[in-house]
């Protein structure tokens, strides 16, 4: 099937979708956006996180005909043309990214946190970032720069 | 395989008697996790997240409220935390974030898992399940009746689950889960009382512990003999001891992966003390404010 939906702001339509296909797949695949990561395929990482009209979701949960005429934002489109968004700038300055696998997944649902709570608690951090699994950095250098993130975007306000 | 996309209720209703082997698609969360691990090729996927109706909540002519099956546990969260809060404490604990935000009530009674987090609250507020077809229109099914095995609900082939029917709570309600960490996690075991003290009574749900989610019904019982509802006194010990032990003893738990049977039946009569705990001291605290 044809699949027609909005990625990153932009009208995309990709075709030979089986119907059983993932969102995920799609985006990896078919659109040639491979920051979603494919790891346990059950929702049980996180690494595939990506906004879905708004809000974040496992994109491997995600049927991609449920996809049809909704909007999609994946880690490519968090920041702007030659630059990152600042959450992403604390992750680099921070040490937050070892391996990297997990961290596309990570910085769509700490985005999300930043975009609905202005000075998140560690207990919020932690509840916001509780699907995402990294088997690197211990998390300690993730939640350094969710806290950092978070002070500048406020400052920025 | 085929992808069906009913922008009504009727048509959803229609396209699930022409082809009664689809299966509906909601927030996808067990769904396609059985479609990616290769476990069902169903001949269709009918996702009903085009079906509005599904996915709104009102109240009743008679006070209770009707969640469409396609509410996401997100919003019994932050919008029905005041009239249903066993529920939503249920809601907040299935797994993370990302999953609160896709999966739903209705998806939960459609997989009719033993450890769904969703049904110890509905049992216990006394839910009834209103499933739909085109033949025969609709069925209003009490949740005690819907749970008929591991993974098998009441649902005929051509039925659809419309809804959840469900008094608001008109007392304390307390959900508790057993599981290895506060996120990511099936139930060991849980447990959920819900106070109503208009008719002097509670009402109990076991998940996790047994073929199907069930109620207490001993327990119950006791807890309307023994319960002094005009008194601000702490609950006793002894019975505190009994209400869990009946609790224990009404659940019929298998030893597997991720616990004994023994330690599910100990955890249970835990959390049925704990919870009957915190929900009669906010009762007392009620009862003090108004006396």
């Amino acid at each position: 099937m044809r699949l027609n939906f909005t990625v990153n702001g932009r009208a995309t339509a990709v075709d030979d979708v089986w119907e059983g296909e993932s969102l995920l797949y799609v985006l990896r695949e078919r659109a040639g956006l491979p920051g979603a990561k494919n790891a346990c395929e059950q929702g049980e990482c996180g690494s595939c996180t990506v906004y879905l009209d708004g809000s974040p979701v496992c994109a491997c949960l995600v049927a991609a005909g449920q996809a049809e005429g909704r909007e999609v934002r994946t880690v490519e489109g968090l920041g702007g043309p030659g630059r990152l968004d600042p959450l992403q700038e604390a992750f680099v300055e921070c040490g937050a990214v070892q391996c990297g696998f997990c961290t596309p997944g990570l910085l769509v649902q700490a985005h999300d946190l930043l975009e609905r709570v202005t000075h998140p608690s560690d207990a919020e951090i932690r509840e916001a970032l509780a699907g995402n699994l990294c088997r690197c950095t211990g998390y300690e250098k993730i939640l350094d720069a969710v806290r950092l993130a978070a002070e500048r975007k406020a400052a920025a306000r | 395989m085929e992808f069906l996309r009913p922008q009504t209720w009727a048509e959803a209703l229609a396209a699930k008697a022409e082809l009664p082997g689809a299966v509906p698609i909601q927030g996808g969360t067990d769904v396609m996790v059985e479609i990616n691990f290769d476990v069902r090729r169903p001949p269709a996927l009918l996702d009903l997240t085009r079906v509005a109706e599904l996915a709104r909540w009102s109240a009743e002519p008679d006070g209770r409220l009707r969640v469409g099956a396609g509410v996401p546990y997100a919003r019994v969260i932050s919008e029905l935390a005041d009239r249903l809060p066993g529920l939503a404490q249920a809601a907040r604990t299935v797994g993370s974030p990302q999953i609160r935000n896709r999966g739903t009530v209705g998806g939960n009674l459609g997989a009719a898992s033993p450890a769904g987090d969703s049904h110890p609250p509905l049992l216990a507020c006394g839910a009834v399940i209103e499933v739909e077809s085109a033949a025969r229109g609709v069925r209003a099914v009490p949740a005690e009746e819907f749970y008929l095995g591991v993974k098998r609900n009441a649902l005929e082939p051509d039925e659809l689950i419309k809804a959840f029917v469900t008094p608001v709570a008109g007392g304390p309600q307390y959900f508790s889960k057993v599981g290895t960490r506060n996120a990511m996690v099936i139930a060991v075991c849980s447990f959920c009382v819900a106070l109503h003290p208009a008719e002097r009574r509670a009402g109990t749900g076991i998940g996790s512990a047994a073929p199907v989610p069930l109620r207490a019904l001993a327990a119950e019982e006791f807890l309307a003999a023994e319960l002094d509802w005009a008194g601000t006194a702490p609950l006793a010990p002894a019975l505190l001891t009994r209400f869990g032990e009946l609790v224990g003893a009404a659940a019929a738990p298998i030893d597997d992966v991720r616990g004994t049977a023994a330690y599910r039946r100990h955890a249970l009569s835990v959390l049925a003390r704990r919870t009957l705990t915190w929900a009669w001291n906010d009762h007392r605290k009620a009862a003090e404010r108004c006396a």
